[in-house]
């Protein structure tokens, strides 16, 4: 089975560390050149291989990624 | 199928958890708090126990624990969380009780506090973060700091004949018969989170049945403390912290 | 007509706990006080009123089980002798802190240090102005019998509950051993888990969907709003100052002398009364009850009227402080004590009186 996935970054409140693009096992995620109000560079998804694994969600102390997953 | 047709609703799998309040948590960028606070936010949904759940917090970097998990909070002095657990959960035994401390708290002022704790059997839950190292007052030596390691207060590094050795709290109250449960963890992977997330719930479940006190280390990373990124303080972890704190349980009496 | 029984004033404190209906006690044992916890284990009170009584490892550790237990809203108590009270002095802050109420009782005996095991009033500074760090009052009530001290521990847990505040009962190494007879009140159930709710909605009882959840914390980093809530303790502070003042006079409508005395002493001090009032000598005696807060304005106006004051301790001269402040130079103002865990006879307060006041 085959699965599809995407993320939604809570940009404003992410704090740029970087731990959910180390874990990411598609490499769909990577930090933003842009910054947040609080001077971070946010996380954002790239691409379209994310298959929903909430890797990175798990591992975000901030609680920042909501994962959506679809069986294709 | 487009992203947008994706990000709908009913195809959520992973959300911040309920319990987890909407205050931006003060913690540096890439600390392990957050995440065990969301494993314990997640745990206490899951078991809906919300009502029944009295945290107690510590001093250190998790002196505000209490702003960030929806549920009731005691915060202790320095080192005295599991005095005030002790108390809590007799008081209230058909509570759910635990405290959340760092090595510093934990390790150090509070060795008295957690050793009887565990000798007395209560039925409460400890986390314990484990960084080798002070947060909160700016990366001071803990108790649990490797040997080597530099810290404000070790700025050579930790030599044992100047600072002594590192304590390794875990195996110390495992030799305790009031303990029930004791593991070591991590949240640095996704299968890390998966499985200290495990670890916790059943520290919740084992208070539910009086057989003692259980006990989660959680080896962590102070990026900030240790001057290195979120990203390269995990690698430096598992390299370093977890030769001198393995992962695995310790202890587990209904086994 | 009440039961009446003979015992020490240490068991007087266990026996009323379990009969007031306290939810807890922890403590440590440390002469001459350790007949409370051993009181309470041998009456077994978890099997009747489901009292919890627990030996901690320390009374750091005691003192923050009873933070806990407060934390709950429950009744919980704790009782050490100076030693251990310096120890329990940062919980008693912390407590102090988040506002929680507590009964502590200090079984006074004589210092610094290890000092002796003899009784002693030397906790009068560290208890009436301070017990821990940080700006405020414990409420200090200092009994004077084995009968005070069954009394002062419902006394206590009231004014504890009523103002939020940590209550210390200031007693001393004669009252905790003495035996003396002891009036049995009714016996008072202890509070059920709706008593709490609705008495103390503060407290951690579980967050419950229809209300936020409850901290019990004394942290604050920003220094506005530590100001705000220093100042909110201070105006909780000149309330019990403005309510909560008691004391018991002797003999002090026509005196022309006047002793100050809290505790055991004020006992000795009122047969020295007695002595010198054969001799034809008007002397009074103002015992304070509250050591905090302070009967200032009624040892105010009776100076008005005296020769002299005394403060008679059984210390180097701690109350006696409070007496000049009270006192404002209307008359002298003496002192006498004895330390060490040594106690003054009637016959020496007379003869310092005599000295003080230039009387054959």
């Amino acid at each position: 089975m085959a699965f599809k996935g995407a993320i939604e970054i809570d940009a404003p409140h992410c704090k740029g560390c970087g731990v959910c693009v180390a874990n990411c096992p598609t490499g769909s995620i990577r930090l933003s050149r842009m910054v947040n109000s609080k001077g971070y560079n946010y996380a954002e998804m790239i691409g379209d291989a994310c298959i929903g694994c909430s890797a990175c969600a798990l591992v975000c102390p901030d609680s920042v990624i909501t994962v959506y997953r679809v069986k294709i | 199928m487009d992203i947008a047709e994706i990000k709908r609703p009913e195809n959520i799998v992973y959300r911040k958890p309920a319990l987890i309040t909407d205050n931006v948590m003060h913690y540096c960028p890439g600390c392990s708090h957050g995440t065990v606070h969301k494993l314990i936010a997640e745990v206490i949904d899951e078991m809906g126990i919300q009502e029944s759940t009295i945290g107690i917090s510590p001093v250190g970097c998790s002196v505000f624990a209490y702003n960030y998990i929806d549920i009731d909070w005691e915060e202790a002095a320095h080192g005295r969380a599991p005095a005030l657990a002790s108390a809590t959960k007799r008081l209230c035994p058909d509570k759910h009780v635990f405290t959340y401390q760092g090595d510093g708290d934990l390790a150090s002022i509070g060795t008295a506090e957690i050793i009887h704790a565990c000798s007395r059997g209560e039925n409460i839950v400890v986390i314990f973060i484990n960084n080798g190292i002070y947060g909160m007052t700016g990366g001071q030596m803990a108790p649990t700091t490797l040997i080597g390691m530099k810290t404000s207060t070790t700025p050579y590094g930790r030599d044992p004949r100047l600072n002594g050795f590192p304590m390794v709290i875990a195996d110390m109250i495992s030799h305790l018969d009031g303990t029930a449960y004791i593991t070591r963890q991590s949240v640095h992977t996704a299968a890390a989170v998966r499985k200290a997330k495990s670890a916790i719930r059943k520290a919740f479940e084992y208070s539910e049945k009086n057989i003692g006190l259980s006990f989660v280390e959680i080896v962590s990373t102070c990026n900030s403390g240790w001057k290195m990124s979120p990203v390269a303080a995990n690698s430096w972890m598992v390299e370093n912290m977890f030769k001198k704190y393995p992962i695995g349980d310790i202890k587990d009496v209904l086994k | 007509m009440a039961e009446k029984i003979l015992m020490k004033g240490n068991e007087a404190i266990a026996i009323s706990a379990i009969r007031n209906g306290v939810d807890g006690y922890f403590g440590y044992p440390i002469t001459p006080q350790s007949e409370v916890m051993e009181t309470l284990m041998k009456e077994k009170p978890w099997e009747t009123s489901g009292m919890v009584v627990l030996q901690a490892e320390s009374e750091t550790s005691a003192v923050n089980m009873i933070y806990g237990g407060a934390c709950c809203g429950k009744k919980v108590m704790t009782s050490s002798s100076s030693p251990g009270v310096s120890l329990m002095c940062e919980g008693i802050s912390y407590m102090a802190g988040a506002e929680l109420p507590c009964v502590i009782v200090d079984v006074m005996r004589g210092g610094p240090g290890l000092g002796t095991i003899q009784p002693s009033q030397s906790d009068y500074d560290m208890i009436v102005k301070g017990g821990g760090h940080g700006d405020f009052h414990n409420i200090v009530i200092a009994p004077a019998s084995a009968q005070d001290m069954y009394d002062f521990v419902d006394w206590g847990f009231d004014l504890a509950f009523r103002y939020r505040n940590p209550v210390i009962i200031l007693a001393d190494g004669i009252i905790g051993q003495m035996m003396e007879k002891v009036e049995m009140h009714p016996v008072k159930p202890r509070r059920t888990a709706e008593d709490i709710l609705r008495d103390a909605p503060w407290a951690t009882t579980g967050k419950t969907a229809g209300r936020p959840r409850n901290i019990i914390t004394s942290l604050s980093l920003d220094s506005d709003i530590q100001e705000v809530f220093n100042q909110k303790l201070s105006r909780k502070y000149a309330e019990i100052e403005a309510k909560e003042v008691k004391y018991i006079e002797y003999l002090t409508e026509d005196a022309e002398y006047l002793f100050v005395a809290f505790g055991c002493a004020s006992r000795i001090c009122e047969a020295a009364v007695d002595e010198l009032r054969q001799d034809g000598i008007k002397a009074g005696l103002l015992r304070p009850v509250t050591l905090y807060p302070y009967p200032f304005t009624r040892v105010s106006e009776l100076s008005a009227r005296m020769k002299s004051v005394m403060s008679i301790e059984l210390n180097l001269g701690q109350m006696v402080t409070d007496v000049r402040l009270a006192v404002e130079g209307r008359c002298p103002v003496g002192f006498y004590g004895r330390q060490g865990g040594n106690i003054f006879t009637p016959e020496e307060i007379v003869d310092a009186f005599k000295k003080f006041n230039n009387l054959k």
